[in-house]
């Protein structure tokens, strides 16, 4: 036990807090510190992680202090890189690209049908509500060890909510609108390109966003049902065995790292073409 | 009355074409287990030396024992066999199994709908926890905590707890996030009409909280508990995954998968898929109720 290092991490801890609550409520409008506030917390989150792992003396394998992970990430860049090669860029990207691609042009193929949309719509919820990752093990079964089995698993689970959000995004112009289009003398595709596409951008991103996050956790627990000797998943549940926690936890901050940028990527080209729309204009 | 009458046609409007699109999948689902089980039948055929008869051997993809995939009726079969026909404690039970993973499912569900709740709250009512806490919790949601969950469950394992907390857990953080992100929501809904009434009442700040922010954030509630009881679902059958395949319907998936036993597999998803239906169901329902005794029209 070092009391020291838990009542330095404890003092910093109140310390910041104190200096948010300050802030927070002196200057709640400014955009510094709206940016700072939350910056300062998840480095209090960090400074607490590494004092009370440090100073109550808690073994590296149950949890280890975040400088020891920062250590092992920066000595196995390699593994890391090929891991995230296979994981995020063979397994995820290209079944997240598939999976919102085929369920896109699926509406857009059902757009002319009401009554396959009644029908597929209900059903997309329901199959959006299950555990679809249970198939993960079929698809190894049919697909093989390698990224397809996982792109595979993606692609089903990016299906159903990008559908059920695209349709309902389609359905998102108003009758005063389509009626406009209609003194137009529109044709169905220039309604579609020019007036209900762009309508239901704000739908179809948060279908993509909802996908980004699933991309990810699909492909990586896919791995766990067998794979080549490389990827994340893999890497995850064969360190845990060895009990290299700091190695697993490297995995995970890489994993996050690559989450969070993927969603952000998507939210600013959302932000770049709903511009319009009124939650973007605050 | 009429209300009802109106609800009763609209479920009447879609029942027809959701029909036909769960027969349109069973179509389909048989025609796919024909083609893909054909070409076992074929290597069978020419091992044994035996002409290749197309419509013996169609007949046979729909009852082999370690198909590629298993017809409809073969997995319908295998739940009735292992639910009905056995015993509930045997361990070749799905009730068994089930079980296990709905405990872990509705102790995170109810550690997540706490958790969430009482962030929800601070969030609300503390402008510094807003800004400090609401952009972590969106950002926690991006690290795939089901990668992680085979650390965790080792990891609490080698502390001494093991069994339902470590799954419980893995629920919790999945389902905590929509009901942070509901109830934040639905507390605010209260229009300024509102809160200023309960001013002009010189309500205190306890009371405008337990009668008007609280009752108004139900509909929200009641909206993510249904997402977060699937996500719990979800949680609790990753989490049975690293365990080494003791219990639980992903035990099953896990077992399955070890011997390609392909109709275990899909009779344990069959399960999930019935469970996570008729979860989500049930807090619907339980919502509905709820939101009728409180007098929100509908």
């Amino acid at each position: 036990m070092n009391w020291f290092l838990i009542t330095g991490a404890l003092a910093f801890w109140i310390a910041a807090w104190a200096l948010n609550v300050w802030l927070a409520n002196r200057y709640p409008h400014s955009r510094a510190v709206r940016l700072f506030v939350p910056t300062l917390f998840g480095v209090t989150l960090l400074v607490l992680w590494e004092g009370i792992a440090r100073g109550a003396d808690i073994p590296t394998v149950l949890l280890p202090p975040p400088s020891m992970i920062w250590e092992r990430l920066i000595n196995s860049l390699p593994i890391l890189r090929a891991d995230f090669v296979q994981t995020f860029l063979k397994s995820a990207l290209a079944g997240y690209v598939m999976g919102c691609g085929a369920a896109f042009l699926t509406a857009l193929a059902i757009d002319r049908s009401p009554f396959l949309q009644k029908g597929l719509v209900p059903v997309g919820n329901f199959v959006a509500a299950l555990p679809i990752i249970g198939i993960a093990p079929i698809m190894v079964m049919w697909f093989g060890f390698d990224w397809h089995s996982k792109a595979a698993v993606v692609v089903v689970m990016c299906f159903f909510p990008m559908l059920v959000n695209t349709v309902e995004g389609l359905r998102a112009s108003d009758a005063m609108q389509r009626d406009l289009m209609r003194t137009y003398a529109g044709t169905y595709r220039q309604n579609l390109l020019k007036l209900r596409l762009p309508a239901a951008m704000p739908f179809i991103f948060n279908g993509l966003k909802i996908c980004s996050t699933l991309a990810l956790i699909g492909a990586i627990v896919a791995e766990f049902f067998g794979t080549p000797t490389v990827g994340m998943g893999f890497r995850i549940s064969t360190e845990v065995g060895r009990m290299n926690i700091d190695m697993v936890w490297a995995e995970i901050a890489v994993a996050a790292l690559a989450g969070s940028m993927f969603y952000g990527l998507v939210s600013l080209i959302e932000r770049a073409v709903t511009f319009w729309h009124p939650s973007m204009r605050s | 009355m009429t209300k009802r009458l109106g609800m009763l046609t609209r479920a009447r409007g879609a029942a027809l074409p959701v029909l036909t699109i769960v027969a349109a999948i069973f179509v389909i689902w048989y025609i796919a287990a024909a083609t893909m089980n054909l070409q076992w039948e074929r290597d069978q055929a020419e091992r044994a030396g035996v002409e290749f008869v197309l419509t013996d051997a169609l007949a046979n993809t729909m009852a082999q024992e370690r198909p590629v995939l298993p017809a409809p009726h073969q997995v319908a079969q295998e739940i009735w066999k292992t639910t009905v026909e056995k015993k509930i404690t045997s361990k070749r039970s799905l009730v068994y199994h089930g079980w296990i993973t709905l405990s872990a499912t509705l102790l995170g569900f109810l550690f997540g709908t706490i958790l969430g709740m009482a962030l929800a709250i601070g969030i609300v009512y503390n402008r510094a926890m807003d800004m400090s806490v609401m952009p972590w919790v969106i950002a926690s949601q991006t690290i795939p905590i089901l990668a992680i969950a085979p650390m965790i469950i080792v990891v609490l394992n080698a502390v001494g707890i093991s069994g339902l907390l470590p799954k419980a857990f893995i629920s919790t953080y999945l389902a905590f996030f929509p009901i942070v992100v509901g109830m934040v929501k639905g507390l605010r809904s209260p229009d300024a009409l509102q809160t200023d009434l309960m001013r002009t009442y010189n309500a205190s700040a306890n009371q405008t909280f337990w009668k008007l922010r609280l009752p108004a954030s139900m509909p929200y509630l009641f909206t993510s508990m249904k997402v977060a009881i699937a996500a719990s679902l979800v949680g609790a059958i990753v989490g049975e995954l690293p365990t080494g395949a003791v219990a639980g319907l992903g035990a099953r998936l896990l077992a399955g998968s070890y011997y390609g036993q392909t109709i275990q597999i899909w009779s344990a998803l069959i399960a999930a898929a019935i469970l996570a239906a008729s979860l989500v169901a049930i807090v619907g329902i339980i919502g509905r109720i709820v939101e009728r005794r409180m007098g929100f029209a509908r």
